[in-house]
């Protein structure tokens, strides 16, 4: 493999749900992420972290993000450069729209297929899904073996073409050998990522989608991205990345939101208390003549 | 044809307590359907694991027993499981959130092409009219879980593909024997007939795991905290009451990401769901996605500086307060109190 792994790094551009308005979901049941501030999901920060540190140990190794999702997605890729990536793919189409976890594995999939990586390394979930599905789903549609729950990769044999990685389960750490190509997601409980570097925030601050240059219309991004293709972050399509129009967005995806309710929280009569010592003395004194403790 | 199927967790010759659960959920929705139960369990010297789960009402026990089986590989447990499920046509399929189930359902629901909810709080039968087509459906299964970082939730159907898959975590459901569990039918699978050598392309070098030393889940008392306690220091507080309460000591998801309390230890939607006598609830503010996993406690107090938490809205007792003056108070007279 020539002292070198091509890696490709799935990342999202999430919602931060921590943060969430009124505003936040569409008649239909689909999440408007136009309402919401947007960041990079945590866990795709850990991923690209193990990415970083392949890269640290065979310096010839490329980076490349990849992720779906509006025009504003591309904020995840210059951010991923700005930490070392050596670039991304923006897969963004309307068709895309609505997906469930099988439709956009599928899409990913498909655009996977035509950059042809030796490793792949994803969040384990995403915050605003939590479902930790897209990484073994996207496995599946590529034919290649999945290691989950990574906490760290230990070791990697370029001759014999195997990769040993730390999972952190429930009850323990699991360490396998997977044969690549293959696909990694990585947990929480993995190092966090580094911070920015000042020299690739220099060299990538201009990084820009053609959407984002034409939206810009200022002459100076046409020229200096005609000069420094570097600096250009592609746009795919369904068109461009070969998939089947039946298989994507709302249309390919086999689970459909029935309902959405808000959080309303049946109210109890509850005993309202204070603080003083009165008070807990009362409820202590309570709890031990209903043998509730004690 | 077209029964419900439970994938059983295996380890050392005992069914995880999820399996059982889901069990024990799969009766219900069964009953309901008037179809019947089956369990597949895939691993190594698995004799008589039928008994366990036929007491928990497993109908009919598929069997793949071989040593390339144990412990879990997703590979090999997926191309079984596809097997199997391409053969008898389950309409429903659960699976343990765990991190086996975690791992393994969703490549299974790729390869078949059917939908998978992750993480349901609850499951349901229900009809559906599709608003666009008019197209009724009978008795789908609603999947039901919070969603979107806890701020809705949500009910998700799978229409058209088969089967319909959920994974719930453990403790979501409740585990109950039958009363009077009839023998389960065996089926051998012969499963090397699904393997391929690409199935073999992950290798287990080394494991280590250790017996769970938390245990939330069977407490009887909780004293859970949440971001409110300011720090890992903060929770010592909580230790010491859980401790002259003889109690275990929980915390929120905020919580565990902040550092204040282990993973092990968080209560909720993406943790564990606990049903102790006694929930007292310390600087959590109640988001769905914790009290999705305490609601069930037969008494919740809460403790908040903030009048307006939600938490208050499902508690018994809302002490509106400062945990650092009201937890030694309660220390105080417990001792003072008790015998």
């Amino acid at each position: 493999m020539n002292e070198a792994l091509k890696i490709v790094v799935l990342a999202k551009q999430v919602p931060d749900t921590r943060n969430v308005g009124k505003d936040a979901m569409k008649a239909d049941g689909t999440v408007n992420r136009a309402a919401l501030p947007a960041i990079f999901n945590p866990e795709d920060l850990n991923a690209l972290e193990q990415a970083l540190r392949i890269k640290d140990r065979y310096p010839r190794s490329t980076i490349t993000i990849l992720t779906m999702g509006p025009f504003r997605a591309a904020e995840v890729i210059r951010e991923a450069m700005f930490r070392g990536a050596d670039g991304g793919v923006l897969l963004t189409d309307r068709k895309f729209a609505g997906a469930d976890t099988l439709a956009t594995s599928y899409t990913l999939a498909c655009a996977i297929q035509k950059m042809n990586p030796d490793l792949i390394i994803a969040g384990r979930q995403a915050i605003d899904g939590d479902t930790a599905q897209v990484g073994p789903q996207v496995a599946e549609k590529l034919g290649l073996p999945q290691v989950t729950y990574a906490e760290s990769i230990d070791a990697i044999d370029l001759q014999s073409g195997e990769i040993t990685v730390r999972r952190r389960l429930e009850r323990g750490i699991e360490t396998v050998v997977m044969k690549l190509p293959g696909v990694i997601t990585v947990n929480a409980s993995a190092p966090e990522c580094r911070p920015r570097n000042a020299k690739m925030v220099m060299k990538y601050k201009h990084a820009r989608t053609v959407s984002e240059v034409q939206q810009q219309q200022e002459d100076y991004y046409m020229a200096l991205h005609k000069e420094r293709c570097y600096l250009c972050i592609p746009e795919w399509g369904a068109a461009d990345v070969n998939a089947e129009e039946a298989s994507l967005g709302l249309n390919g995806s086999p689970t459909k939101v029935k309902k959405i309710e808000n959080i309303v929280f049946q109210t109890k009569e509850a005993k309202r208390l204070t603080g003083t010592d009165a008070d807990i003395e009362g409820l202590v004194k309570e709890l031990i003549s209903s043998h509730t403790i004690g | 044809m077209n029964n419900i199927f439970v994938y059983c967790e295996i380890e050392e010759g005992k069914v995880a307590d999820v399996s059982l659960e889901l069990l024990t959920k799969a009766r219900d929705l069964a009953s309901t359907l008037g179809c019947r139960v089956e369990a597949l369990a895939i691993g190594h010297n698995l004799q008589g694991i039928e008994k366990q789960l036929a007491t928990y009402g497993a109908e009919i026990v598929h069997v793949a027993d071989g040593e390339e089986l144990a412990p879990f590989r997703t590979l090999p447990h997926a191309a079984v499981v596809c097997g199997v499920f391409k053969e008898e046509k389950p309409q429903i399929a659960l699976f343990g959130a765990t991190c086996t189930g975690r791992d393994l359902a969703p490549r299974v629901s790729s390869a078949l092409h059917s939908g998978l909810t992750a993480d349901c709080t609850s499951l349901e039968i229900g009809d559906h009219k599709e608003a666009k087509t008019g197209k009724e459906y009978k008795d789908l299964l609603y999947q039901i879980r919070p969603a979107f970082g806890g701020n809705i939730i949500a009910t998700i159907i799978n229409p058209d593909c088969r089967p319909q898959m959920a994974t719930v975590r453990e403790g979501v459901m409740k585990m109950e024997p039958v009363a009077n569990p009839s023998p389960a039918e065996v089926k051998t699978v012969d499963y090397k007939k699904y393997l391929g050598d690409t199935d073999f392309a992950v290798k287990i070098v080394a494991r280590e795991m250790e017996e769970r030393k938390i245990n939330i889940k069977g407490a009887p008392i909780i004293v859970a905290g949440g971001y409110g306690m300011g720090s890992k220091e903060g929770f010592g507080l909580l230790y010491q009451l859980a401790e002259v309460l003889g109690a275990e000591v929980g915390a929120s998801r905020a919580a565990v990401d902040a550092g204040f309390a282990e993973h092990e230890r968080q209560i909720g939607q993406t943790g564990v769901t606990v049903r102790p006598k006694l929930y007292i609830a310390c600087g959590i503010s109640g988001q769905i996605q914790h009290t999705a996993g305490m609601d069930g406690s037969s008494m919740v107090i809460s403790i908040n500086t903030d009048p307006e938490a939600p938490i208050g809205k499902i508690a018994d007792y809302a002490i509106v307060g400062d945990v650092n003056t009201v937890i030694p108070k309660m220390i105080k007279y417990y001792k003072q109190n008790s015998k």
